[in-house]
């Protein structure tokens, strides 16, 4: 079995329950249907390069499953190679080139098959696009996408591994969603795709092959709006991304234990859903932040200073996290194991608040 | 004598005139302070600016760099704004956002300018590749510097250029100095032309101080563009007059240029705008007395900016972090 069928069976498991839960349901209920999270994302370019032919897709390897999964999948039929553009590994003059052509008046949407790679192109997404809208007092702006794709495990090591989702939330100007359901990675790719601003879009390979109810229409998420997957009054867990199927998991683990969690996906890292995460720890009184990137500087310390400033009066207990090491990805299975935040470590760490 | 109608003579002398006259007049507001941002100024390189920009239309896209007052005054922006955005005013091209090095006339294909070396030359490539899918024609001219060919990213935009023979053509402006460094120091050939040929990309140089030389080589390269004959690359041979930042190097009005006077003085003598001059006034196009009216005239219209910069409000501190996004 090929590493990303196993991690996607993996994740089917561990999802079965997550998407079975009463915890939420979409709002468009017309022609729904299942759909993998890789094809939620496939879907929502079909329609948007359907709909508005300012939209192209560029970026390494996009005719390439090896690369993209099957997110490109039948792109490069319909549309052809000037709106599909497989590109050399060049990734400082391609995501430049997506910003540019956005300054032009396109829509484009910038691939980077590993997020690590992406660090090459810090100029045009940090220094050009992030601050061009400022910069220029508003007569121009950068309706770029910029999409990462986080693909760690499997012994890949420190330089294919990495979630570096907290650098962008980080800078002015740009948006980072982090969609975890196939729903959400359709809605919030079609959301940032319509945006005028430059929006980083991170999902992770582990969760390609997640099943879930995805309506056939075009629809987009609010960005900058977080959901709750999970109700509960003794705690609330906040995550994104792949951390948030670890977080329910713990949830139900916890449930049996009478511990009643509130599990909140941010789904947009920038900018934060205060309301939604300020209300559930006035409810809660006690918080476990969830992150699936580095521990200084990171989302988990970001969402712990926002909830101290604001909500300090009502915390019952420590804020606690529960993010990777300060330490590079490991090749190792042995050290990977011990490297990723597990459900059963999420769950220790909710257990540890109690016992205090 | 002249393939050129009068009035379009006229019109080069006069943006020459009002780039240079424009750019002078900062000098004095750096020195006393009225001017506090980095103010990278273009005199003696004026006939890149003028003649590339002549050979595109106002529907063309252009790109710039930390020296970009030319461009833009070349490509069609208002000086007004431009010396407004100099002096930090809200009513200036960038709203007191930017300041001199990030200069914008949308309206007019100047789509923006930025110091990081080599960042705009990517965004220049998109803008190219955005008027491809468009099936639209346009051209867009990417300007930077000798300093840009120490970059990475314009050897990956050249490539990706060649590749999709995008409409762009690359505009080195050689003076040879990259911030404080003579070229000799940054590369073991003073020939950036030559970077263009690994790409199969067609590149020349040209004595960038010879307007209508510019002018000429530009509007080739424009029409071949156009015919889906791009990418091109045209090296420029010029001289700044001044500092790499401010009136002299390197820090402002300390009179520390690195540069002998006797060098200063050769490229004197190649100023673009006195041999411009000579060659109007010789071929018997103009007589000295013409072209000293078109000076006094620009000198009041960049009396007016000034006056009207210095009366203008700055921008509202409550409105510190409006533009982070766009609404």
């Amino acid at each position: 079995m090929s590493l990303l069928g196993y991690l996607g069976s993996l994740c089917l498991l561990s999802l079965l329950s997550y998407a079975n839960k009463k915890i939420w349901k979409p709002s468009v209920r017309i022609r729904m249907r299942k759909l993998s999270y890789s094809l939620a994302i496939n879907e929502a370019l079909h329609q948007m390069m359907d709909s508005d032919p300012s939209v192209f897709l560029i970026g390494q390897g996009v005719k390439s499953p090896w690369y993209v999964g099957n997110t490109a999948k039948g792109l490069l039929e319909k549309f052809g190679p000037e709106r599909v553009i497989d590109t050399p590994v060049s990734e400082n003059a391609i995501t430049g080139t997506a910003v540019g052509a956005a300054l032009a008046g396109m829509r484009p949407v910038v691939v980077h098959p590993r997020v690590d790679f992406m660090m090459y192109a810090m100029d045009p997404v940090i220094n050009e696009a992030a601050n061009w809208h400022y910069m220029f007092g508003g007569k121009s702006s950068v309706p770029v996408v910029i999409w990462g794709i986080i693909n760690r495990g499997g012994e890949q090591g420190a330089q294919h591994s990495q979630s570096i989702h907290a650098f962008f939330a980080h800078v002015p100007g740009l948006k980072v969603v982090m969609p975890s359901t196939p729903y959400d990675a359709k809605g919030l790719l079609v959301a940032a795709i319509k945006d005028d601003n430059p929006v980083i879009y991170v999902d992770d390979r582990w969760l390609y092959n997640l099943e879930g109810e995805v309506p056939k229409e075009t629809y987009s998420i609010p960005i900058g709006k977080g959901i709750i997957r999970r109700e509960g009054k003794d705690v609330t867990l906040v995550s994104t991304s792949y951390m948030v199927v670890e977080s329910v998991k713990a949830s139900e683990e916890l449930g049996r234990e009478g511990i009643e969690v509130e599990v909140i996906d941010l789904r947009s890292t920038k900018p934060l859903d205060e309301t939604l995460l300020f209300e559930s720890v006035k409810k809660t009184g006690r918080l476990v932040v969830v992150d699936g990137g580095w521990r200084t500087c990171g989302m988990a310390a970001e969402v712990s200073a926002r909830v101290s400033e604001n909500v300090f009066e009502y915390l019952k207990a420590p804020i606690t996290r529960v993010t990777l090491p300060d330490s590079p990805a490991p090749a190792s299975r042995i050290l990977e194991n011990e490297y990723f935040p597990t459900s059963k470590k999420i769950a220790q760490a909710v257990r540890t608040i109690f016992k205090e | 004598m002249t393939a050129y109608s009068k009035s379009v003579l006229e019109k080069v002398y006069r943006m020459m005139v009002r780039i240079r006259l424009c750019e002078e007049s900062l000098v004095e507001p750096i020195l006393n302070g009225e001017v506090r941002c980095p103010v990278h100024l273009y005199s003696g390189q004026e006939a890149i600016a003028t003649g590339v920009c002549f050979a595109l239309s106002a529907k063309d896209y252009v790109f710039s760099s930390h020296r970009s007052h030319g461009h833009y005054l070349a490509k069609g922006g208002s000086m007004t704004e431009l010396v407004a955005e100099i002096y930090g005013k809200e009513p200036g091209c960038s709203r007191g956002r930017g300041g001199s090095m990030h200069i914008i006339a949308p309206e007019m294909g100047m789509l923006g300018s930025a110091p990081i070396v080599a960042g705009t030359i990517p965004l220049a490539l998109g803008a190219a590749l955005a008027s491809k899918i468009r099936k639209e024609k346009k051209v867009t001219v990417s300007f930077f510097g000798d300093g840009a060919a120490g970059e990475g990213v314009l050897y990956e935009s050249l490539n990706f250029a060649a590749l999709r023979r995008l409409p762009i053509i690359f505009v080195c402006e050689n003076n040879f100095y990259s911030t404080h460094m003579p070229i000799k120091e940054c590369r073991p050939e003073n020939s950036i032309f030559k970077i263009g040929k690994p790409f199969c990309i067609q590149s020349y140089k040209v004595d960038g101080n010879d307007v209508l030389k510019v002018y000429e080589v530009s509007k080739k390269a424009v029409e071949q563009c156009r015919k889906g004959q791009g990418p091109l690359l045209i090296e420029f041979i010029t001289y700044r007059m001044r500092g790499h930042v401010g009136p002299d190097d390197n820090i402002q009005g300390t009179h520390t240029d690195i540069r002998s006077k006797e060098e200063v003085e050769v490229w004197r003598k190649k100023d673009p705008i006195r041999r411009f001059e000579a060659f109007l006034i010789k071929n018997k196009i103009f007589r000295k007395e013409t072209l000293e009216r078109i000076d006094r005239e620009v000198e009041e219209e960049v009396k007016e900016a000034h006056q009207f910069s210095k009366k203008s409000l700055y921008p509202n501190p409550n409105e510190l972090t409006k533009y982070v996004f766009k609404e």
